[in-house]
């Protein structure tokens, strides 16, 4: 490891190389499908199979198709069969037992019945609850009752016009305390305020957009390989030219650094504005976690920003719960936006951004969801309010410690099994996203099903959110498991 | 190698994001503490309110409150993870079900916010090469959809069927030209029910009868005219009387009317369940929170319980509308039974920010005598075509005729005395 100087305790991350075997296997599993894609294709074309696809209107029939064959051909020979992995109905808190509505399919998943049974109990290892806070009882749910009564459900505005009430207020501030950063915004969805920030820090050079617009492309993003599907669509949709550096690989982030600099602008050969490195905390389809330390050392080398979406890690890594900053122990103050969601670690829903006070106040004047976007629900915002209070110790209580040290042992322990077990583990050691990898498509669906007949909810993944032969089943470890739970798992 | 240094050196990036002067007007928000209902607490000032979007006075309703505490109870608050994996509880699908029966159609689906329902849903449908004409008044959120999408957009003059009709003969002669492309190339018409920009609604018989000439599909945004047109508050399609399959996709968000948060599209099967793959803000993002979602089906109940709450909401909003037809200085922009109109200044005086002050001195003076208002806000820059600074007035069914009358003095008052 490069840079080894920087980390305060050991890093492993291990990403095995697939087997050859299983590699070819899978390849031929996906052809076997896509040959019989292509058959029933036929069939149903001839009207020998029913076809069991919604279809266009009878006075429509004669405007261009909707969807094109292709597109469809994925969904309707591959997925179709598997579907019932996905979209599970549940009708309990999501903590870390759930029960579930059971459906029953009889024409192949194409369309599903409820048999109005519940299956109770079962393991819950797929939602994002990492400090079990989604939980129906207990002092969040109460102060949340509270609030409720009180506010009502809705806002029915938005911030800048009469959405802003005193609790959003509260809620920002206490957010930049538990960052250690000096201002922050909270919003009321996870992936959209990414759009529009990535577009502002990028575009704020918006009194000369009529008179050059070469001065949009300006700037320069950095982007990790592996980054989420949002990310990347914010940062094209912000016009700046994008470079991707392979995943936490810093010899890759550092040339492109250097040739940026060195180098220019592509074609005018004029200096980049500004540099924006894009990583996020905790990866979740790799479980990995990000050099973050070196990332540092290279951004205040290169004099470029850096962009840090604690989507996953916030609340689940650090010996106080703050997340992978304070894991690596390091100083908030270097990471210039701090963006993270509030769905995963404190049971409520909406995000954040933190960073400096001119940032927040350019968020607070230009950003789309402070103009056009209803502000977060009242009990939402007491949720997490109380929450994050918790975590920091704040009530009074060491439940919140309690929680995120249960969550580090239960992800030590959890990896160290299923590794003895013999199984291929991606990612770091201390990072509650553990990704098995199946390979085979046959196996997708086996997996999911197998475990759910012994009571085990996972989550199972494919193309298009892996790479094709590298279908995975993931696991989200919960402070909220008990050794028992792990071990039946 | 030495000139490589020497250049990382030197190079100096900007500043992240520009300061911004501390006057700046969207930069001090009003401050309101305690829920937003009928009674409102701005700045310290108890004031009606009629600012908020709370059309048919839902927000404080105790039923709806009393759903949402027993979904709380069963549910907790978070919903840990997307519609995919674990998210989805059976208070969604039963909202679903709900949303699809009352307006008639055979699928709904929901979006946990209403900012991203007509920007996820545009984007999976319109891809880039396809064509998609719009009016130039489409709110914020479409902009975004459209400009998500890569397709090429076309905008024609606010519910001017002239302007549209020109411009699809225009694509008709194109497609001539080129018929292979033509084939492939798909065309959507997307408008709003009641515009949120300009307070009126838009044409849609004479939609229709271009939809079946020049074959193009109908996306329709009814975020305002949800719970507000039509006999059971159906929108504009119950309003028109026209056969809701007519339309491809009808948007609405649930953050007006209803009173909750998040958005829903319905249609039919066919064109809805295409979202439950592609569309951004369906896969990607966490469900939406059981209890908004109970709350939601209340406000269900009570719309399908009460049907005469819209007429009561459309007779007050005609009320006011005459009411302040004769303010000096401000004229009323909107229809007559919209709930959500413009009051724009008569006389521009030429540069935007000066009408931003003025506007706020009756903002102001309004608030110090007890009626709660807004301005319109928008992001100047991002905007197709900024509509001219306005005050937003909002009617909803629980202001009584005192109130509507004192806010229309006051608004003349007001007028007067930072106008003249």
């Amino acid at each position: 490891v490069h840079n080894g100087g920087l980390y305060k305790r050991p890093f492993n991350e291990a990403f095995e190389e697939t087997p050859m075997l299983v590699a070819v296997l899978t390849y031929v599993g996906y052809g076997v499908l896509t040959l019989f894609g292509y058959l029933r294709d036929f069939m149903r074309q001839w009207k020998i199979e029913k076809c069991q696809n919604a279809t266009e209107r009878e006075e429509q029939k004669d405007f261009v198709p909707l969807y094109q064959d292709f597109e469809n051909f994925y969904n309707r020979n591959l997925y179709m069969r598997i579907r019932d992995s996905w979209n599970r109905p549940i009708c309990s808190v999501p903590g870390a037992k759930v029960d579930m509505m059971e459906r029953v399919s009889h024409d192949y998943n194409w369309t599903f019945t409820y048999t109005g049974r519940v299956i109770k109990d079962i393991i819950n290892m797929g939602s994002y609850n990492y400090l079990g806070f989604a939980q129906k009882a207990g002092t969040c749910q109460e102060a949340a009752a509270k609030v409720l009564s009180q506010y009502g459900a809705g806002v029915c505005s938005t911030r800048q016009e009469m959405g802003n009430l005193d609790k959003h207020e509260e809620l920002e501030k206490l957010v930049a305390r538990f960052l250690g950063v000096e201002s922050a915004m909270a919003y009321g969805m996870g992936g959209s305020e990414l759009k529009g920030i990535i577009r502002l820090a990028v575009k704020h050079n918006l009194l000369n957009i009529f008179l050059f617009p070469l001065l949009i492309q300006g700037c320069l993003i950095l982007s990790d390989e592996l980054n989420h599907a949002s990310l990347v669509l914010g940062a094209r949709l912000s016009g700046a030219t994008i470079r991707i550096f392979k995943h936490n690989n810093m010899q890759s982030l550092e040339k492109l650094l250097k040739d940026a600099i060195v180098h220019g602008q592509p074609r005018t050969r004029r200096p980049w504005k500004k540099i924006l490195i894009l990583v996020e905390g905790i990866y979740s389809m790799e479980g990995s976690i990000v050099r973050l330390p070196e990332v540092i050392a290279l951004k205040k080398k290169y004099k470029s920003y850096l962009y840090l979406d604690e989507a996953h890690s916030i609340g689940a890594l650090g010996p106080s719960g703050r997340g992978v900053v304070d894991y690596f122990g390091l100083s908030p103050e270097d990471v210039d936006v701090m963006m993270g969601t509030f769905t995963k670690s404190f049971g409520a829903a909406g995000g954040y951004i933190g960073g400096k006070k001119e940032l927040i106040d350019y968020l607070r004047t230009y950003s789309h969801s402070a103009v056009y976007a209803t502000s977060l629900s009242p009990p939402v915002v007491e949720q997490i309010i109380t929450s994050m209070k918790c975590i920091m110790g704040e009530d009074g209580t060491a439940v919140g410690k309690a929680r995120v040290q249960q969550l580090a042992e239960n992800t030590r322990y959890f990896r160290r099994r299923l590794k003895e077990m013999g199984f291929i583990i991606y990612g770091n050691e201390d990072s509650p996203v553990v990704p098995l990898m199946l390979y085979m498509p046959a196996k997708i669906g086996a997996f999911g099903r197998e475990m759910l007949k012994r009571n085990i909810g996972v989550v199972v993944v494919g193309f298009p959110a892996t790479p094709i032969i590298e279908s995975r089943a993931r696991f989200c470890l919960s402070a909220a498991h008990t050794r028992e739970m792990l071990d039946t798992v | 190698v030495q000139e490589k240094e020497e250049l990382i050196e030197e190079w100096q990036p900007e500043p992240l994001a520009p300061p911004v002067p501390k006057d700046h007007p969207a930069l001090n928000y009003n401050i309101v503490t305690g829920p937003p209902t009928h009674i409102i607490t701005v700045n310290g000032k108890e004031c009606v309110n009629f600012a908020s979007f709370n059309f048919l006075g839902l927000l404080d309703n105790e039923k709806v409150k009393s759903a949402a505490q027993a979904s709380l109870k069963k549910y907790g608050v978070g919903t840990c993870g997307p519609r995919g994996f674990y998210g989805t509880f059976d208070v969604h699908l039963e909202l679903e079900e709900r949303l699809a029966k009352f307006m008639r159609t055979e699928e709904a689906i929901i979006y946990s916010y209403g900012f991203a329902t007509i920007a996820s849903a545009i984007p999976a449908y319109s891809k880039r090469g396809d064509i998609v004409f719009v009016d130039e008044a489409a709110c914020f959120a479409i902009q975004k959809g459209l400009q998500a999408s890569r397709s090429n957009i076309k905008l024609f003059k606010h519910n001017d069927m002239a302007d549209l009709e020109q411009l699809l003969k225009e694509q008709e002669t194109e497609d001539q030209k080129n018929p292979r492309k033509a084939r492939v190339t798909r065309r959507f018409i997307v408008v709003e029910g009641l515009y949120m920009n300009t307070g009126d609604i838009c044409p849609l018989p004479e939609l229709i009868k271009l939809k079946y000439k020049y074959k193009v599909r109908i996306f329709l945004e009814e975020s305002l005219s949800f719970g507000v047109l039509g006999e059971h508050g159906r929108g504009i399609t119950e309003h028109f009387g026209i056969n809701i399959d007519d339309i491809d996709l009808i948007s609405a968000n649930m953050e007006n009317s209803l009173a909750s948060i998040g958005g829903f599209c319905c249609g039919r099967s066919f064109i809805i369940d295409h979202q439950r793959l592609s569309g951004q803000g369906y896969c990607f993002s966490a469900s939406l929170p059981p209890l908004l979602a109970a709350a939601a089906i209340e406000a269900l109940n009570i719309m399908e319980d009460n049907p005469d709450i819209f007429q009561t909401l459309r007779a007050k909003c005609e009320h006011i509308h005459k009411a302040l037809q004769g303010v000096s200085g401000l004229k009323v922009v909107g229809e007559c039974f919209s709930p959500a109109l413009h009051l724009q200044l008569e006389e521009s005086s030429g540069s935007r920010e000066d009408d931003v002050k003025l506007l706020k001195r009756v903002v102001d003076y309004c608030m110090n005598s007890g009626i709660a208002l807004t301005q319109a806000r928008y992001l100047e820059k991002e905007e197709k075509c900024l509509p001219p600074p306005s005050i937003r007035v909002v009617i909803t069914v629980e202001q009584t005729e005192q109130e509507l009358d004192k806010a229309a003095s006051l608004l003349k008052e007001a007028a007067q005395s930072v106008l003249n």
